[in-house]
């Protein structure tokens, strides 16, 4: 196999018990909070080394973290906030979750280094209500295992640091995982995202300075500070520094969550999760969760799985989740399946979103029952481009992509879909 | 707050316990975490009165509360049977046949998605959303726990040793 493996935000296979604190340790973990709380390293250079490493946030939009963090007033009147997004639920994507399992303490050193970059003294974890079961008792523990040694609190250490870290438990909302959506819905209200400007960085969390990283982003800021900056970015590609841990979900053989340096190559990725699945050949990719637009084999086949190279292919690498599916998949299917998850989550503030995601869900239920004409193929592009950029966040975006993408590489099996359901209609009348 | 309500005295402590992770006069943030609570005391849903005595717990005007209880997937504000099992199928798991594994569950059991037995024991969850378990897909969530790489066989198993 030629995708090297690494493991930053992911603990090492042969790691006993990785999500504790003894385990983290031995890994070299806290040594950068550790110098932190010496008063060895200050603020001002980990917001350099972060802003250097060229680091972009995992959580879909990949906007540079270290240009995120500048934002934040500095010499604020306290309180300001760090919140992380662990709210993971964009289709396809389930790596967050094997952070907080396996890796907390990455996290929780991350988020410290943060918030003390950007002067935050409060931080909450947003952590998705579904994951109640495992991932949140791991992050408990791991939590109260960082208090007991004296690493989260008031005072800390030798600089007196003040870091407190709160867990929040989601209750069930994809829009949560909108930063501004997040913070309505951190204030025990229903997530309905905000108008930006202001940007949570002038008014988040109570109206106060916040910013909001994902929950990969903050696990990757420990192994920056202890490596470097120029190490962090000789590790991926040109705009694409760092790692990914790409989720591979769908028809392969291996599904599984591979954190490889990013850029590695797609081909690269499929052959590593054991190819296509029962010898079959590859129809499309959706490369970076359900939003972002889905590429035919011989598009993604060229591309390597970075920011630019998706970017340039006509995709995105969102969160980095990559659904495969094979040449038995039915497209038209496959789409009411995406449509109708964003019709479901709608928050319903907007008009575009709130009618047009139920207009796509119930246009192309209309085709796969027989009820379609051709036309309606350009009636369901209208809609989708008539929701997409006229909404406050972006799920409308989110919603109109998968409709554009797929009619772009599979008009065809559209247009016969509609004919066969139809004439098998007539039939079954005759 | 008024000495008698509907919750009881260890979820009181509980919610006291969450509002504390917020600044004073944020206790609105503990909301979530309240009904959740409430929820579990109440065999899974909250009822009017229940949601009520949230809000009086959280010094809240009821309404904050419902549009909360009202706006999340995992409240329940009618009753439904005593274990929820949430089958995904979304893209992934719809990929490797969690449709397919919702409608044999539906099919045994007798019931469609969003409703429960008649029995009162299981509750099968119309679950929209992706449960974030794609690698294991398919997967289902039966009272919080994730069950993956699922066969209709392992279905049948983990619902049928669900306790009466």
């Amino acid at each position: 196999m030629s995708m090297p493996l690494v493991h930053l935000c992911m603990p090492p296979p042969e790691a006993e018990k990785p999500w504790l604190l003894e385990s983290y340790r031995k890994r070299g973990g806290y040594s950068s909070w550790s110098r932190v709380l010496d008063g060895k390293l200050k603020a001002a250079e980990i917001l350099r080394a972060v802003k250097d490493s060229g680091l972009r946030g995992r959580g879909g939009a990949g906007f540079p973290t270290g240009l995120k963090w500048s934002f934040m007033p500095s010499d604020c009147e306290q309180p300001s906030y760090l919140v992380c997004n662990s709210d993971e639920s964009e289709p396809g994507t389930c790596h967050d979750r094997d952070i907080l399992r396996y890796n907390p303490h990455v996290l929780i050193e991350g988020m410290a280094l943060a918030a003390y970059a950007m002067g935050a003294s409060v931080g909450y974890n947003y952590i998705r209500g579904e994951f109640l079961g495992e991932p949140v008792p791991r992050f408990l523990a791991a939590l109260e295992e960082a208090r007991a040694a004296g690493l989260i609190g008031r005072g800390l250490g030798k600089a007196k640091v003040d870091f407190e870290l709160h867990p929040f438990v989601g209750a069930g909302a994809y829009i949560c995982g909108e930063e501004t959506g997040l913070l309505e819905s951190l204030e025990g209200k229903p997530g309905k995202p905000r108008f930006k400007p202001p940007f949570p960085a002038q008014s988040g969390l109570y109206g106060r300075p916040t910013t909001v990283n994902n929950t990969q982003t903050l696990a990757s800021v420990p192994a920056i500070l202890q490596n470097g900056s120029e190490w962090f970015k000789a590790l991926g590609a040109p705009n694409s520094a760092g790692t990914m841990i790409y989720s591979v979900s769908g028809h392969v053989e291996r599904p599984g969550n591979y954190e490889a340096p990013l850029g590695v190559s797609f081909n690269d990725l499929l052959e590593h999760a054991g190819g296509v699945w029962k010898g079959r050949q590859l129809k499309a990719v959706i490369p970076g969760g359900s939003s972002v637009p889905v590429l035919p084999a011989e598009i993604i086949r060229e591309c390597a799985m970075d920011y630019d190279s998706l970017s340039k292919a006509g995709s995105a690498l969102g969160t980095g989740a990559v659904i495969v599916m094979d040449e038995t998949t039915c497209m038209v299917s496959a789409l009411r399946r995406i449509a109708r998850f964003y019709y479901a989550e709608s928050c319903g503030q907007c008009t575009p979103c709130r009618e047009g995601t139920g207009w796509l869900y119930r246009m192309l239920t209309r085709m796969l029952e027989g009820r379609a004409q051709a036309a309606d193929l350009d009636l369901l592009l209208n809609v989708a481009n008539n929701i997409e950029g006229h909404t406050i966040c972006a799920l409308g975006d989110a919603a109109a992509w998968p409709v554009q993408s797929f009619l772009k590489h599979f008009r065809p099996e559209f247009e016969a879909k509609i004919r066969s359901s139809a004439s098998q209609r007539e039939a079954a009348y005759a | 707050m008024a000495g008698k309500t509907l919750l009881p005295v260890r979820s009181r402590a509980a919610i006291q316990e969450s509002a504390a992770r917020f600044p004073p006069g944020r206790q609105r943030s503990a909301v979530l975490d309240a009904l959740r609570l409430a929820q579990e005391e109440n065999g899974g849903w909250l009822s009017v009165p229940l949601m009520d005595a949230v809000a009086g717990e959280l010094e809240l005007p009821p309404i904050q509360v419902y549009e909360v209880a009202t706006f999340y997937s995992m409240f329940e504000v009618r009753p439904v049977g005593r274990h929820c099992v949430s089958v995904c199928t979304n893209i992934s798991c719809w990929l490797r046949g969690g449709g397919e594994l919702l409608a044999h569950l539906e099919n045994r059991l007798g019931i469609g998605a969003g409703e429960s037995t008649a029995d009162g024991r299981i509750y099968l969850k119309k679950e929209e959303e992706c449960l974030a378990a794609c690698t294991g897909a398919p997967m289902m969530m039966v009272d919080h726990r994730y069950y993956e790489h699922l066969s209709t066989e392992d279905a049948d198993r983990i619902v049928g040793e669900l306790k009466r």
